[in-house]
């Protein structure tokens, strides 16, 4: 009870220093944030090695922008869990790997529409293009809103070169090259009458590269918003991921 | 009411004239940003930047060269409450307002949808519902109640002559930048710190001048002991601005560009991010408003704090223990376990320090529990506190992993968030407000008791509608998404969950209609209190600090 007594007065210097109390504040809250989040920096585990993983193609970051601008993280996850009813509904849970050039993540915390992180290729662009412009009329019980203006609005990709470099600098692989010829395979991505050479010697053979909106006229923020749902969890290649190898288990 | 004569003060409104020029400077700044910019979101934001500028030049100007600007030192400043006071009604209503309009939309999407304005879709009303309540309402009731309390604990004025005013209308910015960007598309795309990077600055500059504000006052301060309420202010104020700065760590596109990228990525973007995003909830929603409730319960039931050792231990262990639980939001994700299973112990312990906060406060009723019957207004700060329990209490459950595994990603998640929200935040703000307004206002009472009967009984009502109805929901969708089949499939598809939702979906917008709609009962009865015929009786706390003291002073 004495010592207990001791502790509490000398509180009473924290109570008549602010500056005391303020750096008493500081360190107090700091431990915790440090103990958690430093270490992912470091600790190799944190992120899988994987085959497969690339950078965005102008047109997909262009259409990732858009997806965060409309604000479709709200209710869409991109983070499937190791669940037997989520790997079943949705596919292979989601790799740490898989978001490492998302600047900033889009895991999501809601699903007030389904997980979109392996949503590429399980539809037509068609049915994505019918889907965003009135959503009941291909999901009559659907409650998400139109996106009708997508399909009408010309993309404006004039910063699309920034944009590269600005990844570039907080850490994505872009190459000189790519950050050269952005505006250019971002064209070739979305307008089937360009050659998509440069593109593909770029992002990999695998690149999708169409008119998204079905329209090889213009180029839209509805291409380069189906151009990124279109890749979404198509990247790593799960023929070789061997998820039970020590080097997996985290 | 003690009214001393106040000789001018020497040099008064010396440093209106540094915010003078260097608003003047910014306008111009942001004038030629706007001009040079190609971007048309980053344009519509540098319009917004001159026009507030500008305004704020002339208004600064006009307050100099009248001198209306001085700090009489023997007065608390308190028309910057008065203005903080009105700001927490108005954006709290129109916060509530635009969370009905969405609850509405995902009731009924072929009639709240409209293909032509994509600005109404609920993907971009969303942040405006949430950063209009949270930091539109709770921070304005944050820092005018903090100004009140620091100010009356130290028997001081606010400290920095018109600085006060600037975190006011610096912060009012902040929030139609960030409310009015949202709609027309500027966003980065991190939960509860939507904002892009120049509004981001805007925010820290404002947010720095409130620690010097609030840390001035307390440095001016004629009591030797600093008061309980103010470790929790502080606390708060700090800790938000470590949280705010290193969330938003991100390279513009280009400096007359809108769009940012952040340093973070993947897995340790999710990391901080919900670092922040937890303790969001853990300092801006909680420990704030507990430095609310340790000025506001002691001061209305007239009765010192409970436990004066259990306010040091529950303090420091809160600050302590919320900083760790972050990475509950992110259970079976691609976060390594060992943060999954840090995150997860820490929440479970933070149990104990936040019912340290629920029992010191219920526990200073003793002795006057006979006011809960009487006094509609202390009603509503002990039910805020019932709330606060019972929310930290459901809390820790849902962040043990296999409970998590149930209700990540559904409704259970936004049912327990607005039991704190509505039934923890909104209630200690508004018993604290009725406190105030005829304090600031000199009446001796509220307008109408029975007002705030009406007010109390309809918005807990609406509460318990609300958070019942998403308990169904989310347990319902928990359990639907992994029913299976007898043969072995899954049993439900996505959408006829979604469909099997709706009646929720109703019932929550009724909950949410009423508790605005009481919020609506409270604005008219302050508005009328405010017309009462003024009072010169004593019963209400002078605007004069206490003479002796400022004597002493200086």
């Amino acid at each position: 009870m004495a010592t207990s007594s001791k502790f509490f007065s000398k509180h009473g210097l924290l109570e008549r220093h602010s500056l005391l109390l303020l750096i008493g504040i500081i360190i107090v809250v700091s431990i915790g944030g440090i103990v958690e989040i430093a270490p992912l920096f470091y600790l190799e585990s944190t992120i899988e090695k994987v085959g497969g993983m690339r950078p965005y193609t102008p047109l997909e970051l262009e259409g990732r922008d858009i997806y965060i601008r409309e604000g479709c993280y709200l209710c869409h996850s991109q983070m499937i869990r190791p669940l037997k009813d989520e790997v079943e509904r949705y596919g292979h849970y989601s790799l740490a790997a898989e978001s490492m050039y998302d600047h900033p993540f889009q895991w999501g915390s809601e699903r007030q529409g389904p997980d979109l992180a392996r949503v590429g290729g399980k539809y037509s662009d068609a049915w994505h293009r019918d889907h965003l412009i009135d959503p009941r009329s291909v999901v009559p019980e659907s409650i998400m809103p139109p996106y009708a203006f997508l399909e009408k609005k010309d993309l404006d990709y004039r910063d699309i070169g920034d944009k590269l470099r600005t990844m570039k600098a907080v850490g994505v692989p872009y190459t000189d090259a790519e950050v050269a010829s952005a505006a250019d395979d971002l064209r070739a991505q979305a307008d089937p009458n360009l050659s998509d050479a440069t593109l593909k010697a770029h992002y990999g053979a695998k690149v999708n590269a169409r008119a998204f909106d079905g329209d090889p006229d213009r180029i839209t923020e509805m291409d380069a918003l189906i151009a990124y749902l279109q890749m979404l969890g198509t990247l790593v290649d799960f023929s070789t991921y061997k998820a039970d190898a020590p080097a997996n288990q985290r | 009411m003690v009214t001393i004569e106040s000789k001018p003060p020497s040099g008064r409104s010396g440093e209106a004239v540094y915010f003078l020029v260097a608003t003047v400077a910014l306008a111009l700044v942001a004038v030629a940003a706007t001009a040079a910019s190609k971007d048309p979101l980053f344009q519509f934001q540098g319009w917004i930047f001159t026009i507030a500028f500008t305004l704020g030049s002339f208004a600064l100007a006009a307050g100099i060269a009248s001198g209306k600007l001085a700090s009489p030192q023997d007065r608390y400043s308190d028309n910057v409450i008065r203005a903080g006071v009105i700001a927490t009604m108005f954006w709290g209503a129109a916060g509530m307002l635009v969370g009905c309009i969405i609850a509405a939309q995902l009731s009924w999407p072929r009639i709240f949808y409209f293909p032509d304005f994509g600005f109404l879709n609920f993907g971009r009303l969303r942040p405006l519902h949430t950063s209009a309540v949270i930091f539109a309402f709770g921070g304005n009731a944050l820092i005018a109640t903090s100004f009140w309390v620091v100010q009356r604990t130290c028997r001081a004025r606010l400290f920095g002559g018109v600085a006060p005013w600037f975190v006011f209308w610096g912060y009012q910015l902040f929030i139609v930048l960030a409310g009015l960007g949202y709609l027309v598309g500027i966003t980065q795309g991190q939960e509860y710190a939507e904002p892009e990077w120049a509004t981001d600055l805007w925010l820290a500059i404002v947010w720095v001048t409130y620690l010097v504000v609030f840390l001035g006052t307390i440095w001016k301060r004629k009591e030797p002991h600093i008061y309980v309420a103010n470790w929790f202010y502080l606390a708060f104020i700090v800790t938000i601005a470590i949280l705010h700065i290193v969330n938003n760590l991100a390279l513009p596109v280009n400096f007359l560009n809108h769009r940012s990228y952040e340093v973070w990525s993947g897995v340790q973007s999710a990391l901080v991010q919900w670092w922040y995003g937890h303790n969001a909830v853990g300092f801006f929603l909680t420990a704030g408003f507990l430095g609310m409730m340790y000025y506001f319960i002691p001061k209305r039931a007239e009765r010192p704090i409970y436990s004066y050792r259990l306010s040091i231990v529950h303090f420091w262990a809160l600050i302590f223990i919320y900083i760790w639980a972050g990475p509950h939001h992110l259970h079976f994700t691609a976060l390594p376990q060992w943060a999954q299973t840090l995150g997860m112990t820490f929440s479970i312990m933070l149990w104990m320090p936040s019912w340290g906060g629920m029992i010191n406060g219920l526990m200073t009723l003793s002795g006057a529990w006979d006011k809960l019957r009487t006094d509609p207004v202390i009603r509503m700060l002990v039910v805020s506190l019932a709330f606060y329990g019972m929310s930290t209490f459901e809390g820790p459950v849902m962040s043990v992993r296999t409970v998590n595994a149930l209700s990540h990603y559904t409704d259970w998640t936004i049912g327990h968030v607005h039991s704190g929200a509505l039934g923890w935040v909104g209630f200690v703000t508004f018993g604290s407000v009725y406190c105030m307004v005829p304090w600031l206002w000199k009446k001796d009472r509220l307008y109408s008791n029975t007002l705030v009967e009406w007010h109390f009984w309809i918005a807990t009502t609406g509460i318990l509608l609300y958070i019942t109805a998403m308990w169904v929901s989310g347990i319902m969708e928990g359990l639907m998404w992994r029913e299976y089949t007898p043969q072995g499939f899954l049993a439900y598809s996505f959408v006829e969950v979604v469909a099997a939702r709706h009646v929720e979906f109703v019932i929550r917008l009724v909950g949410g209609l009423m508790y605005l709609g009481g919020a609506l009962i409270m604005i008219y009865n302050l508005w009328r209190t405010v017309q009462l015929p003024g009072s010169e009786s004593a019963a209400h706390p002078a605007n004069a600090v206490p003479a002796p003291l400022a004597l002493a002073a200086e």
